[in-house]
């Protein structure tokens, strides 16, 4: 007994302590990595703060943008404001049913194998680049027909399809099956199960899905390029008939500007562009955590 | 208060057999067209982009994958410097977004305490919202010239004599470019890797602390070997939304047609900021069908990156046990 030497193991060896400082280090990097992250988003967010927020006026919401503009010629971006609320909102108009119905199907009807192969094709579509949609609907609907509204509404409802239908599934698969069964056992077809019982459970988490889609495709460029980005010319900045200028297109064409004033303009854009974006993402979440307990509190 | 007469001359009955069956059938008929709607989407997607590029396909074959130069005069068209520069921004972007992400999702899965863990964990998130314009604008006006200024000619100084830290003469570089597309593909990485990481069982990572391992010793041991294949698809997903981007590069990287360069510090291209670029200028047929040539490239290395970021996620849940839905 007494050969042993106990206080070899109180005392921390080189060894120990080379480990120590090891996991440390990795430690304070793994710090380092956040601090990074947060930065990064502190910076950006800042630095279009600092320079949207003084550019930011009435003439910026009231006065549309005046191509080939001479001189100092007030002009705002009244037109691409209009353009992306009618793009937007017809986009969501199409993508919002389409994806229920798709999650629906999913969710409701289909057996194993379509599960999979739905689901699948959602995911490869959530993935391809925002610029091949644009260049998708290029092709689909523009040529032979000229740029529009409504090719750029088309597209951004493509981008927004598999994020509606993936979020609806999602909340789909939260409702406990005892409620289906309830609802069958006392004779209630199965489809008014469906979006008399079922779909209202999961109200929030569609309305989620939806605002973040919204915001998503909001900030799109790429899809809009070239299928909604001759509208400066032409006056009518409601018609989606006709293409419309957007707000992110528009910033877009400013940042290549060589000129200051430009510039300050594309701030300003760039300003309500991201907080209407960080509005849209945070209440969203808000809206999550309420439905998901609102789902759970049903469950039980 | 209505009660159900139950003892009525016309017992009324809610939901006749026929029309529930036929509510049943349109729903689900309605429902089915929406998700077959889906799948033909796809379809269309590939069948319009491949049509488009049909010309282009006929006339350059393969060889436009290897022909460098981008000549609307001689009407000759290549797509190798392109995918020269997709190539090296987006790996360069993933090497740089790869730790950095993996050191935020351990902090937030193993370090932080737990009172800061939903603030950065959304913090994270809200990158990932940022319009990749509004990156581009901040990328093109506020970091190039910063990167320009200060960081170019000190990696250019200490680390000339690699090629790749060449001279710079302009804020419109593809290392802008890589950082931008760093910024940008660093919450996807993070946030699919925090995931994985919570996912580790709490035994395991027990068990490891029983043995008398360090935190990070539990974490090399444990949850990396764990969390692999899943950070596989993470960084295969951040590719894939690294390569296709297109705006917040074209803004950033320079607009250079003039072929493969390897010095960092210059200007570049790729192919989805080419396609970006053209969206005014196309001027012949062939032009165009060369710009869906490009596109359909960007198409299929989407496809195949997403399937086989879905078949690694579906083996691992499948190996560890987890319901694949």
């Amino acid at each position: 007994m007494s050969a042993v030497d106990l206080s070899a193991l109180r005392r921390p060896n080189d060894r120990l302590l080379r480990r120590r400082v090891v996991n440390r280090g990795m430690e304070l990097l793994a710090w380092f990595a956040a601090a990074v992250a947060v930065a990064i988003l502190g910076i950006v967010v800042w630095s279009v703060a600092k320079r949207g927020a003084s550019e930011l006026n009435l003439d910026l919401l009231t006065k549309a943008q005046v191509p080939f503009a001479i001189g100092n010629v007030k002009q705002g971006l009244a037109n691409a404001f209009a353009g992306s609320l009618v793009i937007v909102g017809f986009a969501t108009a199409m993508a919002l049913p389409m994806g229920i119905l798709v999650a629906i199907y999913v969710n409701e009807f289909a057996g194993r194998a379509v599960r999979r192969g739905v689901g699948l094709t959602l995911d490869v579509l959530n993935g391809v680049p925002a610029i091949v949609i644009g260049i998708f609907v290029f092709g689909l609907l523009v040529v032979g027909h000229g740029q529009s509204g409504g090719a750029g509404s088309f597209a951004l409802a493509v981008l927004m399809l598999p994020l509606v239908a993936r979020a609806t599934i999602e909340v789909l698969a939260l409702v406990p099956d005892t409620l289906r069964e309830a609802s069958l056992g006392l004779g209630v077809p199965r489809w008014r199960t469906t979006l008399g019982i079922v779909l209202p459970q999961t109200i929030g988490g569609i309305v989620t899905g939806a605002v973040l889609a919204v915001a998503r495709v909001a900030g799109e460029t790429a899809p809009l390029l070239f299928t909604s980005s001759v509208g400066v010319s032409n006056g009518a900045a409601w018609n989606p008939a006709h293409a419309l200028q957007t707000v992110p297109v528009a910033i877009f064409e400013l940042s290549e500007s060589p000129s200051p004033d430009d510039h300050a303009r594309a701030w300003a854009a760039a300003f309500v562009l991201l907080l209407f974006i960080l509005f849209a993402s945070l209440s969203a979440r808000w809206l999550a955590t309420r439905s998901r307990r609102k789902i759970q509190r049903a469950a039980r | 208060m209505s009660t159900y007469d139950a003892t009525g001359d016309t017992p009324r009955r809610p939901f006749s057999r026929r029309r529930a069956r036929l509510g049943d059938l349109l729903l689900q008929g309605v429902a089915g067209l929406a998700a077959l709607g889906a799948v033909v989407l796809l379809g269309l997607i590939v069948y319009k982009v491949v049509q488009g590029s049909r010309l282009s396909l006929s006339t350059f074959g393969l060889g436009f994958l290897t022909h460098v130069s981008w000549d609307p005069v001689h009407n000759h068209f290549g797509a190798a410097g392109f995918l020269f520069g997709t190539a090296v921004t987006s790996i360069g972007a993933l090497m740089l977004a790869t730790p950095l992400a993996l050191g935020i999702a351990l902090f937030l899965s193993e370090l932080a305490p737990r009172w800061i863990r939903g603030p950065v964990t959304a913090l994270v998130e809200t990158l990932a919202a940022i319009p990749s314009v509004v990156i581009g604008l901040w990328g093109i006006i506020v970091l190039g010239p910063v990167l320009r200024a200060h960081v170019m000619p000190t990696l250019h100084s200490a680390l000339g004599f690699i090629p790749l830290f060449g001279p710079s003469s302009t804020g419109s570089t593809i290392f802008t470019a890589i950082v931008v597309l760093t910024i940008m593909i660093l919450p996807i990485v993070a946030s699919i890797s925090r995931e994985l990481f919570l996912g580790v069982p709490g035994e395991l990572k027990e068990a490891a602390f029983g043995l008398g391992t360090t935190r990070w010793e539990m974490v090399r041991g444990v949850v990396f070997p764990y969390a692999r294949g899943g950070v596989a698809a993470a960084m295969i997903l951040g590719l894939g939304r690294a390569f296709g981007e297109a705006i917040a590069v074209t803004q950033v990287i320079g607009a250079f047609n003039g072929g493969i360069s390897w010095n960092l510090f210059s200007s570049g291209n790729t192919l989805a900021a080419q396609i970006a670029n053209e969206y005014q200028s196309s001027t012949s047929p062939l032009e165009t069908s060369s710009l869906f040539y490009l596109a359909l490239i960007l198409l299929a290395f989407s496809l195949l990156v997403n399937v086989l970021a879905q078949l690694i996620v579906r083996r691992v849940a499948r190996r560890q046990g987890l319901v694949v839905r």
